[in-house]
């Protein structure tokens, strides 16, 4: 990381600071810089910033960078992190205020995993279940890798392992009034 | 004995073995298995990435109609569970989120019931001892790696059982049926869920690390408790062998289907013969499906 004018930073840190914390229950003031969530992480040597760089980056306020970059459309929400932090800090927490707060102000850097989140959630409101044929049909022709996993589709079809026909429940009426209700509400709980 | 069961999407699909082995190794001791009818999906990651009260309305749904019932909820899938856990704990901290969730799924859900892993809870209701008496075809000199995952037993303020680092029950319960758990350091190791479909350049490194420790202590097959784990390790495995020039062979099991293979029943009634890894070369090499044992009745 280069040089950091702190004083700059310390405004934005508290508004993000206090953003997360608000959104999420967890403050970064309590993160000390160990590394120990960085050590056990098994996603951190693909990830720009590791995960203590990504909690300094909120505890500097340097939003900028927290919001896009990649590691928080990365991490796998294992909570290794988290189990192993001595200050108790949810980092996958922290990760997901993170990915909520980037994508609404439109920092996708992890078109693919977002476009599987949307889709796998299209197909939920949709059927009230997943609908994984469906799912994986849609990804590959939305992320324009149409044969991929082609091989694997014969024995997972002659398994009864994925079905063409969607599995709906019957009542999915009361599913779809969840996701209005959310939508409707606005404000999140924590 | 009787649970409300909550099998998840995937039980119905790619995890369609390990639903047919947990069905049929309840039924074989006794167990109630009450599937939630008209369960919903639980949004599994995606929910709780996109907007925090989806993530905990949805399993509340399911939830509230198992509460209704009176009935503890046995949850067969990691994911699953920690998902339906996370909205337990929510609506047992706050009243205010209860209320919310409440007023977003249109129905009462007070938190009352236990949501359990179903490895947990079937030692819970039968002991590790009752299971033991059900094995005729006792596993010998099947050396299994033991694979938790990651939100089987984290965090451990939400799973509250078994150890975070060194879990031991599905090993107890693999013991129990006479095969030896080996000692490896990949056991609570995440396998980097949908990475493997996203982002293979880092989801399939992360299971080609667990493969290649499982094989390295000796281990003769991987056994899981997740279906996502398990569609990673198994159907992703000749792609990982290709990729990084390997020779894994490594048989993935759940490990409901070894219960039913030590409670004598057929591979096909497990759902083995629908594996990606064959693993009958080292069920017929233990010499487990000639054992007199063996039985085809139906599950
Ligand atoms: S382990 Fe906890 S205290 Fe240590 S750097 Fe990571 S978040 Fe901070
Ligand atoms: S939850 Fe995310 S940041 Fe934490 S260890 Fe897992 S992948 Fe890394």
């Amino acid at each position: 990381m280069e040089r950091i004018n702190l004083s700059t930073t310390a405004a934005e840190s508290r508004t993000l600071r206090e953003q997360i914390k608000a959104h999420s229950g967890v403050d970064v003031k309590d993160c000390y810089q160990c590394g120990k969530c960085t050590a056990g992480c098994p996603v951190a040597f693909a990830m720009d910033y590791t995960p203590r760089q990504v909690i300094r980056l909120v505890q500097l306020g340097l939003k900028d960078e927290a919001l896009k970059c990649h590691s928080i459309w990365l991490c796998a929400c294992c909570e290794t992190c988290y189990a192993r932090c001595p200050r108790q800090v949810d980092l996958a927490k922290l990760m997901e205020a993170l990915r909520i707060e980037a994508k609404g102000m439109g920092y996708i850097p992890e078109k693919n995993v977002d476009l599987f989140n949307d889709l796998f959630l299209k197909s939920v409101e949709k059927n009230g279940r997943v609908h994984e044929m469906g799912l994986i049909l849609q990804y590959n022709l939305q992320s324009r890798q149409f044969l991929k996993d082609a091989t694997l589709a014969p024995k997972l079809f002659t398994d009864g392992k994925i079905h063409i026909a969607a599995e709906k429940i019957a009542d999915n009426g009361a599913v779809k009034r969840i996701f209005d209700k959310v939508r409707n509400m606005g404000e999140e709980v924590k | 004995m009787k649970y409300a069961y909550y099998p998840g999407c995937s039980l119905n699909s790619t995890g369609i073995e390990y639903n047919v082995s947990a069905k049929a190794v309840a039924k074989h001791l006794g167990l109630e298995l009450w599937e939630i009818p008209e369960w919903n999906c639980c949004g599994a990651s995606a929910a709780h990435n996109t907007d925090h009260l989806l993530s905990l309305a949805l399993p509340a749904r399911n939830l509230a109609i198992a509460e209704k019932e009176g009935l503890d909820v046995a949850v067969p899938c990691a994911a699953c569970f920690n998902r339906l856990k996370a909205t337990q704990q929510a609506v047992r901290q706050s009243s205010a989120t209860k209320e919310t969730i409440n007023s977003v799924i249109e129905m009462e859900y007070q938190g009352t019931n236990d949501v359990l892993a179903l490895s947990e809870a079937l030692v819970r209701a039968f002991s590790l001892e009752s299971i033991k008496e059900k094995v005729v075809r006792p596993l010998t000199d099947l050396k299994a790696a033991v694979y938790y995952g990651c939100l089987l037993v984290r965090p451990p303020e939400l799973t509250q059982f078994d150890d975070a680092e060194d879990p031991q029950s599905v090993d107890n319960i693999i013991t129990a049926l006479g095969a030896d758990p080996v000692n490896w350091a990949f056991k609570v190791e995440c396998c980097g869920a949908g990475h493997s479909t996203t982002r293979p350049d880092v989801g399939l490194p992360m299971i080609d690390k667990i493969l290649a420790d499982a094989k390295a202590n000796g281990a003769d097959c991987v056994v899981t408790a997740c279906p996502l784990c398990f569609l990673n390790l198994d159907m992703r495995q000749k792609e990982i062998e290709q990729k990084y020039d390997r020779s894994y062979q490594l048989p993935i099991f759940y490990f409901t289907e070894l219960m039913g293979l030590a409670f004598g029943y057929s591979t096909k009634d497990m759902g083995v013969n629908k594996h990606f890894v064959n693993p009958m070369p080292l069920l017929e090499g233990k010499d487990l499906l000639r054992h007199p044992a063996t039985r085809r009745d139906e599950a």
